[in-house]
């Protein structure tokens, strides 16, 4: 770096020691007014003034940014989380500018202008940066509600007469288990059927928690006097449900959807018989 | 290659991510789909627990090195009530909440090392491992 540079840097730190209040004060009505969103101006004050003193910092010692980017990439995931549009995000950012060149201009002196220059591109960078967080951010939330989305989407569905299930697919936590479970409940009493069979093929884990749920559930199941099977317990679960030392006690579990339809279907009294001509011929035993 | 990394948990979303970031550690690492199985509900389970008895905490997920073995380490930390007894913690069915009590006994035993530390009135820090095969 220059002779030039440098002093022009250096005026640059002094201005923003010596009117720290006046920039800071008019940094935040440049970024009150560049939005049309509601704004927390109390805490956005407090945000400003946080990245202006990391900046001071990170000028301090030779230029290290990592802490600035850190209250940055913050800023845009609050942002991209409240509905700011990018442009509003990094205008903030880029406002600093502006409201420096102010005090800049008043000064006058070559260093302070030549150092302007410096300084417009550090903020020109940062702003980038923020822009970039903003988008990291926005994809974020764009995956997690899919996820939720997929998550609400689990269908009781309704295998024969009498004979309900709930194919369970990703990851279960409390919160959907139970969401489940009350839905299959509703559906045992609203069809008025006496099976269901409970399917966890698509799901990767089943801890104490999930245990409990599907346990609770059967144990409800049977207070309305319906029976549920639990099928698609794939060996990996199996093995972790044992050692975790989780008794399912007289639960029915089945190998597949299929066993357990199989299951459910015999002991409501229907028999699947194999035709002559390999079609699947059905009739129901007379009790 | 030493990759480690230092995850939330303060609401159930976070037990959910703890999970899934572990998952995928844990098929980097090369755990068999058994293993994996094992680990991720081990992470459930503790993150879980830090959640509901110490109101939060954090975990630190790293890859371990043993010779050419290699493993995934785990460390649980939270600044809760801590644990009076830990010997009765660690029995099969022992709960203070209404869970089935085998959280940190079946934790325990789905992986290869498990060592607790608890402090009454200061913490808790369970650090877990598990070594690909
Ligand atoms: N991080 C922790 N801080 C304080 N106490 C804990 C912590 N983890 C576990 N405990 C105590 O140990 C007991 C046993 O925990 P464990 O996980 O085995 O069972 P649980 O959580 O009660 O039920 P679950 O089988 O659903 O996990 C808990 O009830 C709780 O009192
Ligand atoms: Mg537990």
């Amino acid at each position: 770096m220059s002779v030039h540079t440098d002093a022009g840097r250096r005026r640059i730190e002094e201005l923003l020691q010596e009117h720290e209040g006046r920039v800071l004060k008019r940094w935040l009505e440049i970024a009150v007014s560049s939005t049309s969103n509601q704004v927390d101006r109390g805490g956005l004050a407090d945000q400003l003034r946080e990245l202006y003193q990391s900046l001071r910092q990170s000028f301090g010692s030779s230029g290290d940014l990592s802490d600035l980017r850190g209250l940055l990439a913050e800023l845009s995931r609050d942002r991209a989380r409240q509905g700011f549009t990018p442009t509003e995000t990094a205008v903030v950012v880029f406002g600093l500018k502006e409201a420096l060149y102010e005090t800049v201009e008043e000064d006058g002196s070559p260093d302070a202008l030549r150092g302007f220059i410096w300084f417009s591109r550090v903020i020109d960078d940062l702003g980038l940066f923020t822009v970039e967080s903003y988008a990291t951010a926005r994809e974020k939330i764009i995956i997690d509600q899919a996820e939720q989305l997929l998550e609400l989407s689990t269908p009781v569905v309704k295998l024969w007469d009498g004979i309900v299930a709930v194919p369970l697919v990703g990851t279960l936590d409390s919160a959907r288990t139970q969401v489940v479970m009350e839905k299959l409940l509703q559906t045992l009493v609203d069809t008025g059927s006496e099976h269901a069979v409970i399917d966890i093929t698509g799901v990767p884990a089943v801890d104490t928690e999930v245990a409990q749920h599907l346990l609770k559930t059967v144990v409800a199941a049977r207070l309305m006097g319906a029976e549920c099977v639990i099928s698609g317990i794939r060996p990996q679960i199996a093995h972790t449900i044992v050692t975790l030392g989780i008794e399912f006690g007289d639960i029915v579990t089945k190998a597949t959807l299929a066993d357990a339809l199989a299951h459910t279907l015999r002991a409501s009294g229907v028999r699947v018989v194999k035709g002559g001509e390999s079609r699947i011929a059905v009739r129901t035993v007379e009790a | 290659m030493t990759t480690a990394e230092e995850l939330p948990i303060n609401v159930n979303g976070d037990v959910v991510l703890v999970r899934q970031r572990v998952r995928t550690v844990a098929v980097n690492v090369g755990l068999s789909l058994v293993d994996q199985t094992k680990v991720v509900t081990a992470a459930s389970e503790l993150a879980r627990n830090a959640l509901v008895y110490a109101g939060g905490g954090q975990v630190r997920v790293e890859v371990v090195h043993n010779g050419v073995r290699q493993g995934l380490r785990m460390t649980f930390s939270d600044n809760g009530p801590g644990i009076p007894d830990i010997e009765q913690a660690l029995t099969d069915g022992w709960t203070t909440g209404n869970g089935l009590g085998l959280g940190l006994s079946g934790s325990r035993r789905l992986v290869d090392e498990f060592a607790l530390e608890s402090t009454p009135g200061e913490g808790t820090l369970i650090t877990v491992t598990k070594w690909a095969r």
